[in-house]
């Protein structure tokens, strides 16, 4: 919906939003405009988009399912009422009927589950990579560590959203840019080059997700996860924590900004010498880190002696 | 019939000529061993559940309203959510299961009563103590449990003083549950009427026969799991620690290897009511009722080999992930059987549409919906977009408000005349249906664009793109929860304000089939005293048996 304002935008689909929310047309109908809203979005790599193909995949052979049952059951409710066929008929059971139809269900099974299984295998071969960042969840934040290249930092949500996101702060979330999507320093990385990351957590379950980039998983504390990706778009894709990791779960974003090889480069090296130097680089300075952990009670005891696997941070911002 | 008729005074149905009738006053639903009053108290208690359970989702959809905080802080938000699910899960849906299995299960199969009624009122009464204590947490310093119904550490072991509590309270629901199943099973392989095979026995006895066996294989396991739980907090045991050489990930297999079959603990008994009240109002017997048995049966053995698809994104390797991609996406083979039986029951019947019917199809259609987003959630690499999205939101509540709620409410609208004597009213029945069908979509529905969208479950305050759904979503709660005080009084006039209500004939439905239709309604206090004789082919026990087409 191109020619309208955002703000006009979202009042059409405040309107009309309850007219279409009860029926499956409304996703087909919302597709003219901001699909973003609406469904899952394609996302800007190669596995992204044979995701999101799945998913539409699924979707419609359910839509078909759906039409086939539903409808021979609205036309049997209709039909076969009692003022309309007042004398009932009595056959059950019908051996080839029964055969067929828990042996086509089957076959649909197969259709979807190779696909499937092919993006899988994909997504689960993490050799070759180009770069490693080791990602660890905190409470409540993400520490970023480009392995082997002496850069890491901390990422955490932004001072303007933290300000409007306290219990009654007054502050209109609408009016704070990106809301509760962005945060003080992205992780940066560079298009067309294979990331690998490599995932666990200091103190509880974290998960790790971009819906642009179509991986997520958990990090744990205690064990490190693998998963990759690879660019294909420059540009800045948002995503949060995905695991209910206590009092600030919804307050610990994910940004990634991707950038041309040559442009991330540059960025590296400027990091590397920023970190030899030993100051903290790039400007923005992160809001105090929240308060203690838990207010219900003890402290996590789990994190003095958790794993062995994780490095301490290189700086603490 | 040793007893035709009832006369009932007070809230009950008392038998002034039955030496064994019910006490007076509070004694009598307190020392009860009778399944019916078991039964009432059940489902009272589940009753009182939802109310709870739902008022907590209101103070979730309240928040949710608009981005930002406004009415509490997340601490609270993660609290509601927590207990909301333990509540309705334990509190609500497997309450109201039991207690209809309590009213029906003997009267279904021809006997007096449970095999161990004292056990079942033990059964009873350890609910009330476990839900005082797991309320009474909101009440301690720290609040609530937050940590999500899942309870997963290292997170969960971070709550404070409501953590025991909440384990005790744990424990003490699987007793229930488990002394709930044991007597079940043991009715009815036991103690079923002369002549009633296992293969005739009603649908609905049959699906709790395989939700007991399911319940004792799972409720001990859920049970060790939060056992080891409270010793990593208290004795200084490691076994979620990985740093004492533990593993978080264990608690997950466990935990779901108790949390996938306790999925199908909450529909398999809602399948037996659909598939007793859709031949009702068909007036056809049910299309394959051995095929129903046995898709039943898969189903349960299936749940068993399912439980990681919970966990697609712990990282668990990539045979293993392929393995429980195929086997969840197999469940969908038994569950459309279930699905084309209903269906092809209602083919060339003479349907009519009272509440409980309407109700079944409602379950009928939306259950489906739900299950086409499981089979989507099946999928592995898709997985990875959908899970712990609002999408997953969407999903778990289709199935289980218009599946297992829905199905628990047409239940009541179909035997509630046999258990109170009087007809409930029509006209307020089929506005409780149309106002819920409707509201229930107006909630959820639009949940599935918010997971698509990208928004996280379990989050207090949203990014502002994902408002208007949201907004939407809460309206619908709201307006669905207001919508069941019709149903509420529909049930209190009924049990408690029955003047003015047609009297219910013995066998309510004219198209009903089955051995509780044979005694009177009210259902007199003590039934089945003596066995019912044989089959007998012009009353059929079971709709949907060969015997019901000669």
């Amino acid at each position: 919906m191109p020619n309208l304002s955002p703000a006009a935008a979202r009042a059409l689909r405040r309107l009309i939003a309850p007219v279409l929310a009860g029926s499956c047309c409304a996703a087909r109908a919302a597709d003219t405009m901001d699909n973003a809203y609406w469904n899952m979005p394609k996302g800007v790599t190669q596995i992204s988009h044979e995701v999101w193909w799945l998913h539409m995949f699924a979707f419609w052979i359910c839509v078909v399912i759906g039409i086939g049952v539903f409808g021979v059951m609205f036309y049997s409710l209709f039909a076969h009422r009692r003022s309309r066929h007042p004398v009932p008929a009595q056959f059950h059971e019908n051996t080839t009927v029964e055969i067929v139809w828990t042996i086509i269900p089957f076959l649909i099974l197969i259709v979807m589950a190779v696909p499937a299984a092919g993006t899988l295998i994909k997504m689960y071969d993490t050799r070759d990579s180009d770069l490693t960042v080791r990602i660890t969840g905190y409470q409540w934040k993400w520490q970023y560590e480009y392995v082997g290249q002496g850069v890491s930092f901390f990422s955490t949500l932004k001072a303007d959203a933290n300000a409007a996101r306290q219990l009654g702060s007054g502050i209109d979330p609408a009016t704070v840019p990106n809301y509760l999507h962005d945060v003080d320093r992205p992780l940066v990385l560079p298009v067309g080059k294979k990331v690998r990351f490599l995932l666990t957590s200091n103190d509880v379950i974290h998960g790790w997700w971009v819906p642009d980039l179509a991986i997520k998983k958990d990090a744990i504390p205690g064990y490190i996860n693998e998963m990759w990706t690879k660019i294909d778009e420059p540009g800045t894709y948002r995503g949060q924590c995905t695991v209910l990791c206590g009092r600030d779960h919804g307050f610990m974003p994910i940004v990634v900004k991707a950038l041309p090889e040559a442009e991330f480069e540059q960025w590296l090296a400027q990091e590397k010498s920023a970190a030899a130097a030993g100051t903290p680089p790039a400007a923005e300075t992160p809001p105090a880190p929240a308060a203690a952990p838990s207010s219900s009670g003890s402290a996590p005891g789990a994190a003095a002696d958790q794993p062995a696997a994780v490095d301490q941070p290189s700086h603490d911002p | 019939m040793a007893h035709t008729h009832a006369d009932h005074a007070g809230h009950g149905h008392v038998h002034d000529e039955h030496a064994h009738g019910p006490e007076r006053g509070i004694m009598r639903w307190i020392k009860t061993t009778n399944h019916k009053d078991l039964g009432t108290l059940y489902l009272w208690f589940s009753g009182i559940m939802f109310v709870i359970g739902g008022l907590m989702s209101l103070g979730i959809r309240l928040e949710l309203f608009h981005p930002g905080l406004q009415y509490m802080d997340p601490e609270t938000f993660n609290q509601l959510t927590t207990m909301h699910a333990l509540v309705m899960i334990f509190g609500g849906v497997m309450p109201a299961f039991v207690g209809l299995a309590n009213w029906q299960v003997p009267l279904m199969i021809g006997c007096s009563d449970l095999a161990l009624p004292r056990v079942n009122n033990w059964g009873f009464w350890i609910l009330p103590f476990a839900f005082t204590l797991l309320l009474s947490t909101f009440f301690l310093p720290g609040g609530a449990p937050a940590a999500g119904w899942t309870l997963y550490p290292p997170l969960v072991l971070q709550t404070g003083n409501s953590f025991p509590l909440l384990i005790f309270a744990i424990h003490l629901m699987g007793i229930s549950s488990i002394t709930g199943a044991i007597n079940i099973i043991v009715t009815i392989l036991n103690m079923r009427a002369p002549g009633m095979t296992l293969l005739k026995m009603p649908l609905f006895v049959w699906s709790w026969l395989i939700t007991a066996y399911l319940l004792i294989a799972v409720m001990p396991v859920l049970a060790g799991a939060v056992t080891m739980l409270l010793t990593d907090k208290y004795f200084g045991t490691s076994f979620f620690n990985a740093g004492g050489g533990g593993d978080p990930v264990m608690f997950e297999h466990i935990f779901w290897f108790f949390g996938h079959p306790e999925v199908y603990i909450m529909i398999l008994p809602a399948f037996g009511i659909i598939s007793t009240i859709v031949p009702t109002f068909a007036r056809k017997p049910l299309f394959g009722y051995a095929s129903m048995v046995y898709a039943m049966a898969s189903i349960a053995f299936l749940s068993f080999i399912v439980w990681a698809h919970h966990m697609f994104t712990v990282g668990i390797p990539l045979a293993g992930e392929l393995f429980f991609m195929f086997s969840t996406m197999l469940i969908s083979v038994p569950t459309g059987v279930k699905v084309f039986n209903w269906v092809a029951t209602m083919w060339k019947g003479s349907m009519s549409f009272e509440t409980p019917m309407l109700f079944a199809i409602a379950f009928i259609f939306l259950f489906t919906i739900g299950g086409f987003s499981g089979l989507m959630l099946a999928l592995a690499p898709v997985d990875f977009q959908y899970h712990n999205t609002y999408f997953v939101v969407a999903h778990f509540h289709y199935v289980l408000v218009p599946g297992a709620v829905f199905a628990i409410m047409a239940a009541i609208y179909y035997w509630i005349p046999k258990w109170t004597g009087v007809m409930y009213n029509e006209t307020l029945g089929k506005i409780h249906f149309w106002w819920s069908a409707i509201f229930i979509n107006v909630i959820f529905f639009p949940q599935h664009f918010l997971g698509l969208a990208g928004m996280p479950r379990r989050i207090p305050d949203y990014a502002v793109q994902f408002t208007d759904f949201n907004e939407i979503s809460s309206i619908g709660a709201f307006l669905f929860f207001i919508g069941q005080f019709i149903f509420i009084y529909n049930i209190l006039r009924c049990a408690l304000f029955r003047k003015g209500l047609k009297p219910a004939a013995a066998r309510v439905w004219e198209g009903a089939h089955g051995l509780e239709w044979t005694v009177p309604s009210p259902a007199p206090y003590h039934t089945f005293e003596d066995p019912p004789q044989e089959v007998d082919t012009e009353t059929p026990w079971v709709a949907g048996h060969p015997a019901v087409a000669h």
